[in-house]
């Protein structure tokens, strides 16, 4: 799960981070008071969306005067962003973060990530921060300091010293305010069960200061459970109302941009029935993973949130039945079409435990079910019939 | 004989009295595995449809002997699950459950590596040994026993590509599913050894995900050490990058993790890649009629 750049400050305030002080809101009018209620004499007006390289896309503005945080913010707020994370049709800007403008002196990046591949965690932290790190580590990968932690030994001191010394700091005070901050981060990683804790940049202050300017926390979802704090930072403007719906109802559903709605058992099996989509010339509208034991109900759910979705010129039933058996399936197929009539061709591919009862409850029904033999078949009825 | 599990297995469950446990362990007992007994803390002393239930897994092992174990636990408790194994000793533990906290994998993982266990999972449809052995939930009957080797990362794929195979007639010595989390036991390369290893095994369809870099990692292995031809598949080349594609593990995020990337690696290590899921049957087909002994064998 993704959260916004203010509730992470938040967070990391919570674990004795430095953020600047700042308030956020979604009228013009409060960003003034709230320029006047933290003084100095400049502001920054920053998008609160989920999505990197805000400033690029103009979501981020300095503003000298208290007209110009009005200006700022009344052009950011209902903007739409648009970066490569977003998409093309962009995200809606809803609130602004209204900060006091700093004078820094350098940029710092600090990260923590899970590192697969070794099953641990690693902190990673660079001079060159403020950019994206994964071009730093392209072009740069000398100047990627990282430590890898053995959960058996967990945080120790050496790791800030390392991380310290290896982004060219010198100053005692700096190292030892530096290694604070990696350690405290590193507890509210391990706390909240993140899965990236990002401060990007970390800046030093013309005062001698570090204080996370930016600020980016995922969470594990199998977690969340054990973080109801955590969980209601959940922005529900921020994800598609179709992923929230059909996550409600145990569904595992992502809208693509293609044509051909696919109802799939199993994330593997379902990310296979897209690739041959798309090796027959197709496009998939959506993966959806109804699990490995769907019941009658979740099928017809899967189907009508499908079918919401203009875009979808045909659908296709994919299920190779385990635990969940073919003629469950089919009862569900068929209360589901009955129930939801829809005007566009249904490809219905049954294979696995009670196939055969799977197909006659489809046949018997009456309804107008094109069948398919294999997974082939299907994706060659399914993309013709979308044309 | 194959890797893994056999008629050697003395299976115990991990939530045997609850709906899934009980479930699919008799599934499992029905195949014809020697399910001897399960663990649900509270109900030890009791026979749970037939079998002995214990409070702990120690107390389970020194009645039963059991050398496999079996997990379908809730996912908050299953790591501690997955720890009371590795403190009983249990030689290769299977786990189930889906959605474990990941944090709560990297202490099991750390503990693994000094341990005399082997995981398998968690998220995972389990191993199945055709007609000797079946430690899991996958559907027995589209197996057929024989000599291709079947590893994923996928459930219901894997049952496809075995359905593929079982359909012309070309069985398979062990399936086994390694899970779709991020941090899980044995990774391709382990399970790629044992069948580069096994006298019963000819030939491996090793089936992938994007996300993640176990089967780069694997490529490498197989370029330098696996002498039995592997056809593969990588699952996931629509899918875009930053979403994470039902499993927690398959999500692209660098560079390195994408389908492009995996089928690429492996094409170059001599891996026979196939850009089509529905074609990973024909292939090994194809495959096997160049091996002069295949067809002898599989009448074996």
């Amino acid at each position: 799960m993704n959260i916004h750049e203010y509730q992470a400050k938040n967070l990391l305030a919570q674990f004795n981070i430095p953020i600047l002080s700042g308030e956020i809101t979604e009228t013009p009018t409060n960003a003034i008071d709230i320029a006047k209620k933290l003084g100095g004499d400049k502001w920054v007006i920053k998008s609160q969306v989920h999505a990197g390289g805000r400033g690029k896309a103009g979501g981020i503005k300095l503003a000298k005067t208290l007209d110009e945080v009005r200006e700022h913010a009344q052009s950011i707020i209902g903007m739409k962003i648009v970066t490569a994370q977003t998409g093309a049709q962009g995200k809606l800007v809803r609130k602004v973060l209204i900060e006091k403008a700093v004078d820094i002196s350098h940029e710092y990046y600090l990260g923590i990530v899970l590192n697969r591949s070794l099953g641990k965690i690693t902190i990673i932290a660079s001079s060159e921060g403020g950019m994206d790190i994964e071009s730093v580590a392209h072009n740069t990968p000398e100047k990627i300091i990282q430590v890898t932690l053995s959960p058996s030994y967990e945080y120790s001191s050496f790791i800030g010293k390392k991380l310290s010394y290896g982004v060219g700091l010198k100053d005692e005070d700096q190292v030892k305010k530096f290694s604070a901050i990696i350690e405290n981060l590193y507890k509210l990683y391990c706390a909240k069960d993140c899965s990236i804790a990002e401060i990007n940049p970390l800046v030093l202050t013309k005062n001698n200061d570090f204080l996370a300017l930016d600020a980016k926390l995922n969470f594990d979802d199998n977690a969340l459970i054990l973080h109801p704090d955590v969980a209601t930072l959940l922005d529900p403007f921020e994800e598609s109302s179709k992923e929230l719906e059909a996550n409600k109802s145990g569904l595992s559903y992502i809208e693509l941009d293609g044509n051909i709605g696919c109802l799939v058992n199993g994330a593997g099996l379902a990310m296979a029935t897209m690739d041959i989509i798309k090796l027959h010339n197709g496009s998939p509208a959506n993966f959806l993973d109804v699990g490995g034991s769907a019941t009658t109900e979740m099928v017809k759910k899967g189907c009508s949130i499908i079918l919401s979705d203009s875009k979808v010129r045909a659908i296709l039933i994919n299920i190779f039945g385990g635990i969940m058996r073919c003629d469950v399936v089919a009862e569900g197929v068929v209360a589901a079409l009955r129930e939801l009539s829809p005007s566009i061709p249904v490809i219905v591919r049954l294979e696995g435990t009670n196939m055969s009862l799977g197909k006659k409850i489809l046949n018997d029904s009456g309804l107008k079910i094109i069948t398919a033999n294999d997974l082939e078949d299907a994706a060659i009825k399914a993309v013709t019939a979308a044309k | 004989m194959a890797i893994l599990v056999n008629r050697d297995t003395r299976l115990i469950t991990l939530g045997y009295t609850g709906k899934q446990g009980t479930f699919h362990s008799l599934q499992s007992r029905d195949y014809g595995t020697n399910f001897v007994g399960g663990v649900t803390p509270g109900k030890g002393g009791k026979i749970h449809e037939g079998h002995p239930v214990f409070n702990t897994v120690h107390k389970a092992v020194l009645k039963t002997a059991a050398n496999v174990a079996m997990i379908f636990v809730p996912p908050v408790t299953a790591a501690d699950a997955i720890l009371e194994c590795i403190d009983s000793n249990i030689p290769l533990i299977i786990c189930i459950t889906e959605g474990i906290p990941i944090q709560h994998m990297i202490k099991v993982k750390e503990v693994l590596r000094t341990s005399k266990s082997k995981l398998i999972g968690p998220n995972c449809p389990g191993v199945i040994t055709p007609g000797e052995c079946k430690v899991g939930i996958m559907p027995g009957h589209i197996h057929m026993p024989g000599r291709v080797g079947v590893i994923s990362r996928s459930g219901t794929l894997t049952y496809e590509a075995v359905s593929q195979l079982t359909k012309r007639e070309i069985g398979q010595s062990t399936c086994v599913g390694i899970g779709g989390d991020p941090i899980h036991g044995l990774n391709f390369i382990d399970v790629l050894q044992l069948f580069e290893n096994d006298p019963q095994t000819d030939s491996v369809i090793m089936i992938g995900e994007i996300g993640g870099s176990s089967e780069i990692e694997a490529a490498k292995w197989i370029k330098n050490n696996m002498t039995k031809p592997v056809v593969s598949f990588i699952a996931g080349a629509s899918a875009p990058s930053g979403k994470r594609m039902g499993h927690a593990g398959a999500i692209i995020s660098g560079g390195d993790d994408t389908a492009e990337a995996k089928f690429k690696i492996l094409s170059d290590s001599g891996v026979k890649v196939v850009r089509s899921p529905a074609m990973l049957g024909k292939e090994m087909e194809a495959i096997l009629r160049e091996i002069p002994s295949f067809k002898q064998k599989e009448n074996i």
